[in-house]
């Protein structure tokens, strides 16, 4: 295993924000933590990195008890912070060169490295220009870059892709699994499931500092929900008058507005709904279930925070 | 575990790094203080005040403004860069991600004040050697309370920062410690001869007196025991002050 917490809790004061979790990850997946923000994602992350000591349990990474030689850790690790921690006023080059030196690289591997990283990172056309006058998706290329620059076995991105437009996800969604497939493991955290869903091979869903589930996503979802999930539009008596006519045990969620109804058979909820006739035909949806909805079954929240 | 001095060196490097993109913007109007205050008070006061302790007002006042400078040099990197390292750039939190910890950055940052403060209090020497105002050689034996100064005051500077809630309270640290300091160390006027005799072993409190006392001691060519009593005490109270900055350290940063 890569990573093992085992029965890892993090309390600031009164407050428990990570309670008890477990974890195992083994060499070359990608494993992604979800849940919605003050889940205890970040803090879990900084207990695997070893910058915050967890209150009760242990945390090992590459075997090596991470609060008694964090160094041995670090050197082996890259972190990308939800947060890019650039030199604004330093353009790519000179960024990756002083975070080089905080690894203790020297010349000529130094300048073979920055190239090396301006290259898989397509950063080329921007490497001379100060951070301060790059796009957001080229700061968080460059953020990326920084963290592979001791070229790590196990790489960390906590929320690698909020706030971007969704041409520079996909590009780096295609990052992340170039180093996934080169060898990397891969430990991230996001709350975006379509993101879990793309990338990792292994999750495990956070709520309230607790891991509610983990394992595949396919996995998880079959195991937990029904294969199709009906969304529609209608009215809470609509509701009340459908779930009776329902067999049950349907579960239904409303989420965003919409009532979800779960179900393997979703031709047989399609007549039930036409029959009762509560709900608009035309905005009906039918979709695979995903793990949104398995958040939302877990958790009864949604991911991207609040229901 | 121990401190790494290399992962210091990456810290102080961080530093420098910087600074030598905007050295001149830098280091020009922390340099030019002290050279203000030695051409107006030195030659501007010192015609009407005559002599002071043996020999012209300026030259009275250079071996003390060579520690200001140092003192200006340090507090500044201790205090607002460091703050903004802080708190501003994240470089800490970046850092710690790599196998840099929280004694590395400290020991870097004491290391880069102190060589800021170096740079502020050499290149105000050369100044006074220009103007004739070091006699030499002797005066070269007070180059070593530049670096002293700059720890002294790095280790201050850095207490205080590092327990510090909100940039603000720096105003109070330059305006309520600073500049006492620089009025009442020795600098402008001797203690000696204007306290009486309890007040001067109070007096003894004061940091800048210590480096003070050393230069001038290197500048009249007069060495005594007291020198002994100057660096232990600069050393030790920034020992104790760095000692008890760890843990601030730790804490601002790995909760």
């Amino acid at each position: 295993m890569i990573v093992r917490l085992e029965a890892v809790s993090k309390r600031f004061a009164e407050r428990t924000v990570v309670d008890d979790v477990t974890l195992a990850i083994p060499a070359g997946t990608c494993f992604g933590l979800l849940g919605p923000n003050g889940a205890g994602k970040t803090t879990t992350l900084r207990m695997v990195y070893g910058t915050t000591e967890p209150s009760a349990g242990r945390v090992e990474v590459f075997g090596i008890d991470v609060n008694r030689d964090p160094r041995a850790v670090r050197s082996r690790l890259g972190v990308t912070l939800q947060d890019n921690v650039l030199i604004e006023a330093l353009d790519p080059i000179d960024n990756l060169r002083i975070f080089g030196h905080y690894h203790l690289l020297r010349e000529p591997e130094l300048s073979d490295r920055i190239e090396y990283l301006i290259d898989f990172l397509e950063l080329r056309s921007h490497a001379k220009v100060p951070v301060r006058n790059l796009s957001g998706g080229f700061q968080r290329r460059l953020a990326i870059a920084l963290s592979l620059m001791n070229s790590p076995e196990l790489l960390i991105l906590d929320e690698p892709t909020t706030g971007l437009d969704p041409a520079v996800r996909m590009a780096l969604w295609s990052k992340v699994r170039d180093l996934r497939a080169s060898g990397t493991t891969i430990l991230l955290t996001t709350h975006y499931m379509d993101e879990a869903q793309r990338l990792c091979d292994r999750v495990a869903v956070m709520s309230g500092g607790r891991i509610v589930a983990d394992g595949s996503p396919v996995m998880l979802i079959a195991e937990h929900l029904q294969r199709h999930a009906i969304e529609i539009d209608c009215s809470a008596d609509g509701e009340r008058v459908l779930i009776a006519k329902l067999p049950p045990p349907t579960e239904t969620i409303r989420a965003g507005g919409r009532l979800v109804i779960y179900a393997d058979d979703a031709v047989a909820i399609h007549a039930i709904l036409d029959a009762a006739g509560v709900d608009d035909e035309r905005t009906r949806t039918i979709r695979p279930t995903n793990l949104e909805d398995l958040f939302l079954h877990l958790t009864g929240a949604s991911l991207e925070g609040g229901a | 575990m121990s401190v790494s001095l290399p992962h210091a060196t990456a810290v102080w490097r961080r530093n420098a790094s910087m600074y030598a993109r905007t050295w001149m913007y830098n280091l020009l109007p922390n340099f030019f203080e002290p050279v203000l205050y030695l051409v107006a008070i030195g030659v501007g006061v010192g015609v009407y005040v005559g002599e002071m302790g043996g020999m012209s007002y300026a030259e009275f006042l250079a071996p003390g403004l060579v520690c200001v400078a140092a003192m200006n040099g340090a507090s500044f990197e201790a205090t607002y860069n460091v703050y903004v390292r802080l708190t501003f750039d994240k470089a800490y939190d970046a850092m710690l991600t790599t196998p840099i910890g929280t004694d590395e950055i400290l020991l870097g940052e004491v290391l880069w004040a102190v060589t800021r403060a170096s740079i502020y209090g050499a290149s105000f020497f050369a100044v006074l050697v220009g103007f004739g105002l070091a006699p030499l050689p002797y005066a070269l034996l007070a180059i070593p309370a530049i670096p002293l100064s700059g720890l002294l005051f790095a280790s201050i500077g850095l207490a205080f920062t590092l327990r510090v809630p909100t940039i603000d309270l720096f105003a109070f640290y330059f305006t309520l410690f600073l500049t006492p300091l620089f009025l009442f160390s020795d600098v402008f006027f001797p203690l000696a001869e204007r306290l009486p005799g309890f007040w001067l072993w109070v007096a003894e409190i004061l940091p800048l007196l210590h480096p003070v006392r050393i230069a001038r001691a290197a500048f009249r060519g007069e060495f005594s025991l007291i020198l002994v009593w100057d660096v232990a005490y600069v050393l030790g109270l920034s020992a104790l002050l760095l000692l008890s900055t760890r843990g601030a350290v730790r804490r601002r940063l790995m909760s």
